[in-house]
């Protein structure tokens, strides 16, 4: 029997078209924006002017705070604005705009495809290579990797979980990676161990991917302290949370942090930009990107570097289809509209998705039938049809009570509910608005 | 039959004890409460909206009562008649406030502001301003779902059918500011309602660059600092690319309104103007 996570859950269409194809390397665009602010906390400062010519791996933009990363030019070019940008959202926001001229690297990178391991690095030399390459969590959620390896005082961590669940539909970029590049991501796994200073690792794999489970296996077996979890089909097992039910039992208490119950939880594509960033001395320069859709001519995975526009990965893989309604950033479950397709890849950009006007095509709304349907999909228990009409109240103080803030955002509810109700946009406005609340009532 | 004359003898029985329980409980835990919080309260328009800041009409007759002068207390929906009887019946004196009125500062309609994208989400703004910039290129201006006009209980703010702006009526609104905290642009504002209802405002909210304002819309605000040079009453500033028009030092000569090149300021209900042949335009200048 598969281990699971316990309540909820629901079974959205897989609709992995680009599981079998290989990562490819896109070309290096003739321009890249690199916005300053990729990842959960402060924008980083930039420390570049314009007119500098820069290389590949250089800091461009340093932390301007504890929450907060380090961003590296991913070109080799000049400098041409540092100024506001229109954003996958639509909004302005800061960025350093960067042409292109040659391919030139820093000298400290290691290029080689040669697969090397260090034994002799220290606990405090891992966490400052990771810091100094600035590498987030890639599964999305772009909070800074080094933050989450240094635990508050007084709590322990007693095992590392990695995350190669990719619950979402349609990506594919996390399951290349475990088959194309495994032993870099095992390094990865260890530096990270190390880091963090357990003796044992779990990667949590949905059997939707026996190759990588077998892949994963066989090399992990040479190493000591991994292992590798099946795990059921369910959608969201990819959230922290529930992947640390799925894969250890523990169940997160309310508001807690997974170091609550001794877990650090890291993605798939954070191990592998650690391996690089401490063996090859590579900052996060780079990801795999999954670029999908029903209607697109060749769906497919790609290595591109950060700030690439989105419209050149979409180009790659055949172009906009005519009949597109929408493109969205991530994954269809939890992923965002992108309005602006000359927007940069990012951090956290696992996938783009093209949408046909015939998916988008959204059924009308129709009033609560309590059915519960949302009760019972909710993978944390919560109501999210009470949560939702609440907010529609802005009975912000009740919505507390509900435990709104334990909500994850999966969407679980939305995509259940037979009468079409936008229950998540409602309750992430509520959260939104409660999360305000408390933080003003602590001031 | 004897069961139905006890059942009413006892029954009665019970609420005579229990009404003389009563009245001597309440004769020993009377609250004191000033007489006077009843009778502003009865003065007051009992909509219990809030615009006064207090919890409904109750929160500012206590509140009134209290305070030595009636300073900062204003009944928005009674206005300056309420609040004057409010002040004969405490024996004070009322401070004079200007009216108010809830101003629009957006002109975003379909012709200026052409739309980029369609927004088939939850129809509320709120949750629109959360997602993104909007179905326009512009990330200020009104999204157009009428959070407004739901949050008004006056009746006073509907959505333009042709332009799908919001509209206020000067009529019905009482400038509670219950459309202000709707709004998750902060695009209405509570301005002078002005002599005569006459007022003149910068009716724009966007903080992008001159050309990307424009981009988006033609009718923005592109701070270009023309109004600020042409007021003779240092009214206007200029703050991130935005015209803003101090209401309390404007007085209404109309310069800023002839000086903007987008059209972004707007005066309303002032006479139609005369027009200047441009003859007259030149002699005006020389002399």
């Amino acid at each position: 029997m598969l281990k699971t996570f316990k309540i909820g859950g629901v079974h959205p269409p897989e609709n992995k078209l680009s599981a079998g194809s290989k990562i490819q390397a896109l070309p290096i665009p003739e321009q890249v924006i690199i916005p300053l602010s990729q990842h959960i906390g402060a924008p980083a400062t930039p420390v570049v002017q314009k007119g500098d010519n820069v290389k590949v791996g250089q800091l461009i933009a340093g932390a301007s705070g504890f929450v907060s990363a380090n961003i590296h030019s991913s070109v080799s070019g000049t400098v041409v604005s540092i100024d506001n940008i229109t954003d996958a959202a639509g909004l302005s926001k800061p960025a350093i705009t960067i042409q292109v001229e040659g391919d030139e690297w820093i000298d400290d990178i290691d290029r080689s495809e040669k697969i090397l391991n260090s034994n002799n690095l220290t606990k405090e030399e891992i966490i400052k290579a990771i810091t100094a390459a600035g590498i987030v969590g890639m599964g999305g959620a772009t909070f800074p990797t080094q933050v989450k390896l240094t635990p508050p005082p007084g709590s322990k961590a007693e095992f590392l979980i990695i995350n190669g669940v990719e619950c979402e539909p349609y990506l594919t970029s996390d399951h290349r990676v475990m088959l194309e590049k495994a032993e870099e991501v095992l390094i990865g796994v260890q530096l990270l161990m190390k880091a963090i200073g357990v003796q044992r690792a779990i990667i949590g794999i949905e059997n939707n991917k026996p190759d990588a489970i077998e892949h994963l296996k066989q090399l992990a077996s040479k190493t000591i302290g991994i292992e590798i979890c099946p795990l059921k089909l369910k959608y969201p097992q990819g959230g922290e949370k529930q992947l640390i039910q799925a894969t250890t039992g523990r169940t997160v208490p309310s508001g807690g942090l997974p170091i609550a119950v001794g877990a650090v939880v890291q993605n798939i594509g954070t191990a592998l930009a650690v391996y690089e960033a401490v063996i090859k001395h590579k900052p996060l320069i780079e990801r795999v990107v999954t670029v999908t859709g029903k209607s697109l001519a060749r769906p497919g995975n790609y290595l591109c570097r950060l700030g690439t526009p989105i419209s050149k990965l979409i180009e790659a893989a055949g172009g906009v289809p005519e009949n597109t309604a929408k493109v969205i950033g991530g994954g269809p479950m939890m992923g965002r509209t992108i309005v602006n397709i000359d927007s940069p890849i990012m951090k956290g950009t696992s996938g783009i998705l093209i949408i046909s006007n015939k998916e988008a095509a959204r059924k009308p709304v129709r009033e609560c039938i309590r059915c519960g349907k949302c009760v019972s999909a909710c993978p944390m228990g919560l109501e999210p049809y009470l949560l939702a009409k609440l907010s529609m109240f802005n009975l912000l103080e009740r919505m507390e009570e509900e435990k709104v803030m334990d909500c994850i955002e999966c969407g679980s509810c939305s995509f259940t509910c037979p009468s079409t109700r936008p229950l998540l946009d409602y309750i992430r406005l509520g959260k939104g608005r409660t999360g305000a609340m408390i933080r003003n009532r602590k001031k | 039959m004897s069961t139905i004359a006890i059942t009413i003898i006892s029954l009665c029985a019970i609420g005579i004890v229990s009404a003389v329980i009563l009245y001597f409980v309440a004769q020993k835990f009377k609250v004191e409460e000033d007489p006077r919080i009843d009778i502003v309260e009865g003065l007051l328009p009992g909509a219990n909206c809030g615009g006064c800041g207090y919890p409904g009409c109750r929160g500012l007759a206590e509140a009134a009562v209290k305070s030595d002068t009636l300073e900062g207390i204003m009944c928005p929906v009674g206005g300056a008649p309420t609040m004057s009887k409010v002040a004969a019946a405490l024996g004070r004196e009322a401070s004079a406030q200007a009216p108010k009125i809830a101003v629009v500062r957006c002109n975003g309609n379909c012709e200026n502001r052409p739309r980029t994208s369609i927004y088939d989400g939850a129809r509320s703004c709120a949750i629109e301003h959360s997602l993104y910039a909007g179905d326009t290129a512009c990330g200020y201006g009104c999204l157009g779902c009428g959070d407004c006009v739901a949050a008004c209980q006056f009746d006073a703010i509907h959505l333009d059918p042709t332009t799908q702006l919001p509209s206020v009526d000067d009529d019905k609104c009482v400038a509670c500011g219950a459309c202000v905290k709707a709004c998750p642009r902060n695009i209405i504002e509570l301005r002078n309602k002005g002599i005569k209802d006459r007022r003149v405002f910068v009716c724009c909210v966007n903080k992008d660059k001159g050309a990307v304002a424009r981009k988006a819309c033609k009718a923005a605000c592109i701070g270009c600092g023309k109004c600020a040079k042409e007021c003779p009453f240092e009214a206007i500033t200029v703050e991130n690319n935005l015209a803003y028009i101090d209401f309390n030092k404007c007085r209404l000569c109309r310069k800023c309104v002839s000086a903007c090149p987008t059209g972004a300021i707007h005066e309303v209900n002032f006479p139609p103007r005369k027009i200047e042949t441009d003859a007259v335009k030149t002699n005006n200048e020389s002399i």
